[in-house]
């Protein structure tokens, strides 16, 4: 796309000659490099409760981020206003991390390869509302339809458009238009006045809405939220102490992110402060186990066309068989260390400076039957669905919550249980997969990553995996 | 960078720019319209290892719009403030009131519940707006010096940080409230990383006032942090057991975050909290009372008036044990046939939720001393890690760092453990409150002590 051609251009008037001062004006004082991230992103979303729809919200926010790098420093200012005074005013604030003379930027600015891995001709955000509010509303007569003890069900649909340019001053330009949608549902069930019991289910990804009109019609998801909730009337005290955990295929990846994915963030490896920092080549995890994150995956939640500082996202073998292969770069992580990006640099919005990020992150599929792997286990927990996690870098302990669990005994699922915490330590917890199955699956599409204070879309997957020597932070 | 003085907009410019939303909403058809305008100014300076990382300056604003067209609603949300930009947004909020169903509870608060308190809350400190972008960075820097001088076993650090926010929050209605107030904040924060042998552990601590002149000293911050990361070195996974649980300060702020959402008017409403229904009864110890005051001049949880432009106020909500009040906003009160505790709370985009003002537990007679001394065998619980939390069964699970209490001292460090039970049982069985309640945040607990908890670890 020529700029000339570009949204920016034709909403803002923005030209090829405006970048050069912006990115003149960034380095003014000296800087090594640095780039300007223009964003629009037009957002709506539809709320569901008690059956009716109680909310409808769409918005606009644009705005523009400035960057300045020098050395190991940043500057960074952004304007909520695209005029030419506010955006040459933000480069001046960000040009002051640096102090020497004023260099220029390499121009012309060339656009680097193209691709689409999200070929949405009209994104979610830019139709007529009647079938968005359909979605939440079969959601809801769906959720309830599954059983009688389903007594409350909430629905919410959101989507964005988001409209990028990228210029830097390496000489480089890029644009992205990212569509993202998702439909969460969550359904309560009870028996009488007992205690009421939650389930939870949703996808989406960078799709048009024609992903809700095949297998994952609002349906789907529905009767999932709601076949947890029922279950789990029936749900006994998870266990208490280190016990073998098998975990089903799909969500359960955010295992990865939490207990490897973080810790291989480069902004965390260069400063000494990870688990896993000075490890590239070690044996980090079962020589089982193969994990990649890949941002080219099409129509994923996780997925770029070019990251947040411009440039292409990349499939990244992180570890391999076992060996920790390299970590997840950013700009300013690859310019301090010398090794090559990765296209991790990601952010939440033009207030934001970008970091290393993952986008997909998944393990591999292994060889073994997932039935083999729930029948050899006399006695552990399945774990097929789970709420978030966290993890500490520095000394690798994890934690995700297990909100669909079921107890295995000799060989067989039988109860199931009550939520529980699962904790393990990140580099031991995957020295101890002992088992991989055949079932890579990725997840439904709709997790949020968090870091620093900033919230990125992400993806996880896993084949099932069994695990020794988890501890399941039950009662029992 | 050259300071700002945090007056970008005058007042009179944005309330009347927020009624003149609410009026060109009503032109379009609104019977009934919300605006909240909020503008700010946020600074951050970075030092890590004793250099500059990063400085980061900027400032933005936006607007939302919450109409009524009868009982349905719709709203909508700008970052830009162009007479295009507004006009947008009134046509995409009233667009949205034919999408939404109509539904008898939505509505604007009654006109005589509006209002806003009188006198100096005491929310803005212009000296915030003053400080020099060197002095900042001085005292990030002052800050992360102390903890890396601590002791040789802190040889790296995260970092130590300066930020500043100048905030400025407007809100309006078509029932004749406009209101406004300012807010600074300034911030100092450290996070080193110790390391002794295989073990490498951080931790962090930080200050946080309105003004520079209320921050602790910055050497106090980064020798606590250092000393707060020192002591976990070493930790071990103890054996899976049931024992008293005692959650510092720091932790303990986070079963009021739980106390929150349970009281939460919507998890009532939907019957989605384990106290729903409870009201007057005796759901935690004699011990606890937790009150929750917008009121208190100065604090982070204090604002003249809620998202909907109803006066704040202090609502006793647990009291000596006993299940006093829900947080409510307009809709959640009609919904349950009450009256709102002025806890609407809104950013730009979507309707009004709910917030709390300052939340917090009473403070007991006890000191943190006392309270270890008088266990045997105990966790002390400094660090709590992911979601483990159900508000509507109460099931409570979490990872957990702390400190293992024997004879009455704290004797080692402890990780990679959880600590279980269910909320229900746990209230009723805080035993001891601390004498050390103080405020930094919103949400403050003093040190709690709760009877018989599971810790999960081999």
């Amino acid at each position: 796309m020529e700029l000339s051609a570009s949204f920016f251009a034709a909403r803002f008037g923005i030209t090829e000659r405006d970048l050069e001062a912006y990115l003149g004006e960034a380095l003014s004082r000296g800087g090594d490099y640095a780039d300007l991230y223009f964003e629009y992103l037009s957002t709506s979303s539809i709320g569901l409760d008690e059956s009716i729809v109680k909310s409808a919200t769409q918005g606009v926010s644009l705005g523009v981020g400035v960057r300045v790098l020098s050395g190991e420093r940043t500057g960074y200012a952004y304007s909520d206003d695209l005029t030419p005074e506010k955006i040459r005013k933000a480069a001046r604030v960000a040009a002051h991390i640096a102090a020497g003379p004023a260099k220029t930027a390499k121009m012309p600015l060339y656009e680097g390869p193209k691709r689409n891995l999200y070929p949405v001709l009209t994104a979610p955000t830019e139709t007529a509302f009647a079938e968005r509010v359909e979605l939440v509303k079969r959601a809801d007569r769906a959720a309830r339809a599954y059983d009688p003890r389903v007594f409350q069900v909430s629905a919410t649909y959101a989507d964005n458009l988001r409209q990028v340019m990228v210029a830097t001053s390496d000489g480089v330009l890029s644009f992205d238009r990212q569509p993202l949608t998702r439909l969460n549902i969550s359904a309560l069930a009870r028996v009488g006045d007992g205690v009421p019991q939650r389930g939870h289910s949703g996808g989406g990804g960078r799709v048009g809405l024609e992903f809700f009109r095949g297998a994952q019609a609002p349906e789907q998801f529905a009767i999932n939220a709601a076949r947890q909730a029922v279950t789990q009337l029936d749900a006994v005290d998870a266990p208490a102490g280190e016990m073998t955990v098998v975990l089903g295929p799909g969500w359960p990846g955010i295992l990865l992110h939490e207990a490897v994915g973080h810790g291989l963030e480069a902004d965390f490896n260069r400063k000494g402060t990870s688990a896993f920092a000075g490890r590239v080549g070690q044996q980090v995890a079962s020589a089982l186990c193969t994990v990649v994150d890949d941002g080219t995956m099409r129509d994923r939640r996780g997925s770029l066309n070019v990251d947040d500082e411009g440039s292409p996202t990349q499939r990244n073998v992180l570890i391999e068989k076992g060996i920790l292969r390299g970590y997840l770069q950013d700009k300013l992580s690859s310019r301090i260390t010398g090794l090559p990006e990765t296209g991790n640099g990601r952010r939440e919005s033009y207030e934001h400076i970008p970091m290393p990020r993952m986008t997909n992150t998944f393990m591999l599929a292994g060889e073994s039957d997932p039935e083999d792997i729930i029948r050899s286990v006399t006695r552990g927990l399945y774990c097929s669905n789970f709420g978030g996690g966290q993890v500490d870098i520095t000394n690798g302990n994890f934690v995700f919550s297990a909100s669909e669990s079921y107890l295995i005994e000799d060989g067989r699922l039988t109860r199931p249980v009550r939520n529980a915490t699962l904790i393990g330590n990140g580099p031991e917890s995957m020295k101890n997969i002992s088992m991989v199955g055949n079932d890579l699956k990725l997840d439904e599409g709709i997790g949020v990553c968090g870091k620093e204070g900033q919230s990125v879309p992400v993806g996880v997957g896993i084949p099932t995996v069994r695990i020794e020597h988890m501890t399941v932070g039950g009662t029992a | 960078m050259s300071p700002s003085n945090g007056s970008a907009g005058s007042s009179g410019n944005l309330l009347d720019l927020a009624s003149g939303i609410i009026a060109k909403a009503l032109a379009a058809g609104a019977t009934g319209a919300e605006c909240v305008i909020s503008e700010g100014e946020e600074f951050s300076a970075n030092v890590r290892m004793r250099e500059l990382e990063s400085l980061k300056e900027s400032g933005s604003r936006g607007a939302g719009l919450r109409i009524l067209i009868g009982r349905n609603t719709g709203s909508a949300y700008t970052s830009d403030l162009s007479a295009e930009g507004l006009r947008r947004l009134v046509e995409s909020a009233v667009e949205l009131g034919s999408i939404t169903t109509e539904d008898p509870h939505a509505g604007l608060p009654e006109a005589s519940e509006l209002g806003s308190i009188q006198g100096d809350l005491r929310l803005f400190s212009g000296d915030t707006a003053g400080l020099s972008t060197e002095r900042k960075i001085e005292m990030a820097r002052a800050a992360e010096g102390a903890a890396l001088d601590a002791d040789p076993r802190i040889a790296n650090s995260e970092g130590g940080s300066f930020d500043t926010n100048l905030g400025r929050h407007v809100f309006a209605n078509s029932l004749g409230f406009a209101g406004e107030y300012r807010t600074s904040s300034c911030s100092i924060s450290v996070a080193p990383v110790a390391r002794e042998g295989e073990s490498m552990e951080r931790d962090y601590w930080f200050s946080l006032a309105r003004g520079a002149d209320g921050l602790e000293r910055p050497e106090d911050i980064g020798r606590k942090a250092a000393a707060r990361a020192l002591r976990r070195l070493g930790a071990v996974k103890v054996e899976t057991q049931r024992v008293p649980v005692v959650f510092e300060p720091r932790t303990a702020r986070s079963l009021l975050d739980s106390i929150f959402e349970a009281v939460h008017g919507e998890s009532i409403y939907r019957n989605a909290s384990f106290l729903a229904g409870k009201l007057g009864t005796k759901i935690a110890a004699e011990a606890l009372t937790v009150i929750d005051d917008g009121t208190l001049p100065g604090l982070f949880g204090t604002s003249p008036f809620d998202d909907e432009g109803v006066p704040t106020r202090r609502t006793a909500i647990i009291e000596k044990g006993v299940l006093k009040s829900y947080l409510l906003n307009t809709y959640t009160a009609r919904k349950l046939g009450m009256k709102t505790t002025g806890n609407a709370a809104r950013g730009i985009t979507g309707n009004a939720g709910i917030g709390h003002g300052n939340l917090y537990a009473e403070a007991g007679d006890a000191t943190p001393e006392r309270i270890i001394s008088s266990i045997s065998d105990g966790f002390y619980v400094t660090e709590l890690m992911g979601f483990g939390v159900n508000i509507v069964t109460g099931d409570y699970s979490r990872g957990a760092t702390g400190i293992w209490i024997r004879g009455g001292e704290l004797a080692f460090p402890v990780s990679e453990v959880t600590i279980a039970g269910n909320l229900n049982r746990m209230l009723m069985q805080i035993e001891t409150v601390g004498s050390d309640l103080e405020f930094r945040g919103s949400t403050a607990s003093p040190t709690l002590m709760i009877r018989e908890m599971t810790v999960s670890g081999t």
